[in-house]
């Protein structure tokens, strides 16, 4: 079992961190622990700092749409502080193997989100400020609480994504939305990739106003679903399914109770017994990845929209899926069953280029010590 | 750019100081005639004369000028300029078309100036991904253009007809339709980069690693110089609706924001005008709007048909339950267009009742909107000059423009007391001292009002680690050092 400090102030976060790098001793940050398995292998002995003591909601501003919670704060938990206004914080990340909530630390130090991405977007493009400890034992804070501020660099989205390898999330200001309200899902199917592709690309192209726009791929069979909500939802899933009839989906419906099939969505982008691949590749490129992905025999849940797909495959299938991927993709393993952690790097190979050597003069300045969470993130840092 | 036109004949701040004679110090001669090699004789200038048109940006009352202004051609000819200035340790300010506010493309003395105008090519155009590919010098609206009739490019500073792609993602621009849309951050989905010693990066979304896009976004030139930009579009919507509606205070005026947001209705825009920009505005286009309101809200909707006919209803309904003196609902495109044409109008003829202001740039929560608005009118009566107020009313971005005549004295520090009394509001009631203009060298002295010394440290941080020897714009953003 790591030594492990829960600390309840922000101060006393910091001053653990300052004091691992005084000595120097690396550390790990942790949340609800729901994606610990993610990056590459973690340093020994090392000290962890768990966020449960920071889990405070610090402000909720229902009418600005924008909140601030300390990073310890359970996704699931600040929803339903939300859902009170009618609103959210558009993030639908899955959520961890054994049901835990993910954190709200966890959810931006990793940059994971879900099916609602295609239209709020990523976590960096919710982050209004943020307050950070870095490993001098100094609070910093960066961007503020409004929906516009260019006033300094923009740190908050520098360490969103960046797995803890630049310092401790205390906290994080974010912008909200109204819930959603009467969604209803236009699905469609096809075993063609190109079918799939060519509808993708089509329903992106209208102004259709979507929260959702997901692929699915298992076992040679495919699918679209589009999720449409507010006011004319059910005009604008049929001519969803105008565009899916024309491309010459099949099986097209549009299902009013459609949660699960989105809980579905977000389930595929986890697994405990199979490696997790996000793809990043152009939208147009979809049938590409289908079609290497199926030859793995993998199965793929994704935003069509934005090109991002989830890949799950057996390990040894991971370095063929990274190879045949289009030109100029890229592919980070996320989940890997335990037993071939370390055997798989999850950055893939990163080329020594100079845009390597400036993440590591960046590493270099806001954590000279080297002992946040070293060696987990791309090229070692 | 019409603002910056008819603005500060006299400056309030010279940074002017005794040149160097380029003549007498070898290691810039040398400098100068390299740079002449890369670009060629007739893209460098350096005759004090013709320099002139660089001294400033958009903000007149600083000026400098630059040892050498250059406009390469090309991306490679950026790359070898950068380095030629790295390699002889002189610094470099990028600057597009000049429209900047905050005097974030002032030239350094002694420094060199990179005028990106020439490269104005766009580069690709993927509607199937909805992405376009443009090089710095290329105007905002030249994008939209390029993606017409089906597709547009949200970000839509004023300045839009010619500012550039360049100087929008230095300043992380906005522009009326941000609140919905967002603001030019959301839209980079890749940059090719020039470091501060030539250093050429790809800087690519969703690619393995830091998230290096968001802070090079709005880094105002201080971390290198983008050569060519990805950016994301979006489909064109089916329907646009525009409503106007006049209140008895910009206070009133607020409340009704609020209370259009908290119904759940998100506009495209939503601008707020005082009455003497309402005023000033019908008075230039003489349209028969009333100018006895004490502030009058524009509000634009789009979406499907449908949406936008039941939220125009929605919206004009709250604004009357809001006590609106009147609301104007356009019911065709030459009415939305006689709309936006009262707020277009209003501040060039702003201009034209007085020529010498400031215009500030702070933001606030959406619902302070009211008490900040009533303390600015309390601000400008203390300090006795005029403040006009027009502003981005959904996101809580204020422009308050102070009126001063430089020739009465003292009057020019005054508007300085009124502008940074007026930041110091907007930061007390939490929000911050610039929402779209950027630092620049103009707010570097409010920087201290919103961030710590650690804060300030932690920016230090990264701005070390993109230019270790402070060639890229010094003394823009953070004090230099």
């Amino acid at each position: 079992v790591p030594e492990t400090i829960t600390p309840s102030t922000f101060a006393e976060a910091a001053a653990a961190l300052g004091g691992a790098a005084a000595s120097p001793r690396p550390v790990r940050f942790s949340g609800s622990g729901t994606k610990l398995g993610w990056g590459g292998s973690p340093p020994r002995q090392a000290l962890r700092i768990q966020t449960a003591g920071l889990a405070r909601k610090v402000e909720h501003n229902a009418g600005d749409l924008s909140a601030t919670f300390e990073a310890g704060a359970s996704l699931s938990w600040i929803q339903s502080e939300l859902a009170a206004s009618g609103q959210m914080l558009a993030l639908d990340p899955p959520i961890g193997a054994d049901d835990r909530s993910p954190t709200l630390g966890g959810i931006f130090a990793t940059a994971d989100s879900g099916p609602l991405r295609h239209r709020y977007g990523a976590p960096r493009d919710l982050v209004l400020g943020m307050t950070i400890a870095l490993s001098d034992g100094t609070i910093a804070r960066t961007g503020g609480k409004v929906m516009k501020n260019v006033a300094g660099y923009d740190l908050a989205r520098l360490l969103t994504g960046s797995f803890g390898t630049l310092g401790l999330i205390l906290s994080v200001s974010v912008r909200l939305h109204p819930l959603l309200a009467g969604t209803v899902t236009a699905l469609g199917a096809s075993n063609d990739p190109g079918v799939l592709r060519d509808c993708v690309v089509r329903i992106s192209r209208e102004p259709l106003d979507l929260e959702s726009l997901d692929i699915a791929w298992r076992g040679g069979q495919g699918g679209i679903l589009a999720r449409v909500g507010g006011l004319d939802a059910a005009e604008r899933a049929e001519r969803v399914i105008a565009i899916m009839l024309a491309c010459g989906l099949r099986a097209t419906e549009v299902r009013a109770n459609d949660e699960p099939l989105w809980a579905r969505q977000r389930t595929g982008q986890r697994s405990t017994d199979r490696a997790v691949v996000q793809v990043s590749a152009r939208p147009s490129e979809l049938d590409q990845v289908l079609r290497i992905a199926e030859s793995c025999e993998g199965t793929v849940v994704g935003r069509g929209g934005l090109g991002i797909s989830y890949v799950t495959v057996n390990v040894n299938r991971v370095v063929p899926l990274r190879s045949g991927l289009p030109q100029g993709s890229s592919a980070i393993v996320l989940d890997l069953p335990v037993s071939a952690r370390g055997a798989v790097d999850p950055w893939a190979a990163q080329e020594d280029g100079p845009e390597l050597a400036l993440m590591r003069a960046v590493k270099h300045r806001f954590d000279p010590a080297g002992v946040c969470n070293p060696g987990i993130f791309v090229g070692g840092i | 750019v019409k603002v910056a036109q008819s603005r500060a004949r006299r400056p309030i701040e010279d940074t002017r100081r005794m040149q160097t004679d380029a003549g007498a110090d070898p290691t810039r001669c040398e400098l100068i005639e390299r740079i002449r090699l890369i670009c060629g004789e007739h893209h460098v200038i350096t005759d004090h004369a013709a320099l002139e048109t660089y001294r400033s940006d958009g903000l007149l009352q600083y000026r400098q000028t630059p040892l050498v202004a250059v406009l390469p051609g090309a991306a490679s000819e950026v790359q070898a300029v950068v380095r030629a200035c790295h390699q002889a340790g002189v610094p470099f300010v990028a600057r597009g078309a000049g429209t900047g506010l905050a005097g974030g493309a002032l030239p350094v003395a002694d420094g060199v100036l990179i005028v990106l105008t020439r490269m104005r090519r766009i580069l690709s155009v993927d509607l199937d991904n909805a992405e376009v590919v443009v090089e710095p010098g290329v105007p905002n609206s030249a994008v939209s253009r390029a993606v017409a009739p089906t597709h547009f490019y949200p970000p839509d500073p004023s300045s839009q007809v010619v500012s550039t792609i360049g100087g929008n993602v230095a300043a992380n621009a906005g522009g009326a339709h941000c609140l919905k849309y967002g603001v030019t951050t959301d839209y980079v989905t890749g940059l090719d980069v020039v470091l501060a010693d030539g250093t050429l990066v790809e800087l690519r979304r969703g690619a393995p690693g830091y998230d290096l896009l968001g802070p090079f976004v709005g880094s105002e030139g201080t971390l290198g110089i983008a050569v060519a930009i990805y950016l994301r579009v979006r489909p064109v919507p089916e329907s646009v609706a525009l409503l106007m509606a006049f209140f008895e205070s910009p206070a009133a005026a607020g409340d009704a924001v609020t209370a259009i947001v908290g119904a759940g209705i998100l506009p495209a825009a939503i601008e707020l005008m005082d009455r003497d920009a309402t005023t000033a505005g019908e008075q230039a286009i003489r349209a028969g709007f009333r100018t006895d309101a004490g502030a009058a809200l524009l509000i634009e909707l789009d979406g499907s048909a449908r949406q936008c006919e039941a939220q125009l209803e929605h919206a004009g309904r709250i604004c009357g339950q809001q006590h609106a003196l009147e609301v104007r609902l356009a019911g065709n495109a030459a009415e939305r267009e006689l709309l936006w044409r009262l707020r277009k109008a209003a501040l060039p003829a702003l201009g034209r009742i007085a020529s010498t202001y400031y215009v500030g740039d702070s933001v606030i929560p959406r619902t302070r909107l009211g008490d900040v608005l009533r303390r600015i009118e309390q601000i400008s009566a203390d300090q006795g000059l005029r403040v006009v107020t027009v502003l981005h009313a959904g996101d809580g971005n204020l422009h308050p423009h102070v009126f001063y005549d430089p020739g009465v004295p003292g009057e020019s520090d005054k508007a300085k007391t009124v502008a940074g009394e007026i930041a110091k509001t907007c930061v007390e009631a939490g929000g911050s001292i610039t929402g779209e203009h950027g630092v620049g060298v103009d707010k570097v002295k409010y920087m201290s009002l919103m961030f710590s010394e650690a804060d300030l440290d932690a920016f230090e941080r990264l701005r070390g680690a993109f230019d270790p020897d402070g060639l890229a714009n010094p003394g823009k953003v953070m004090p230099a050092a």
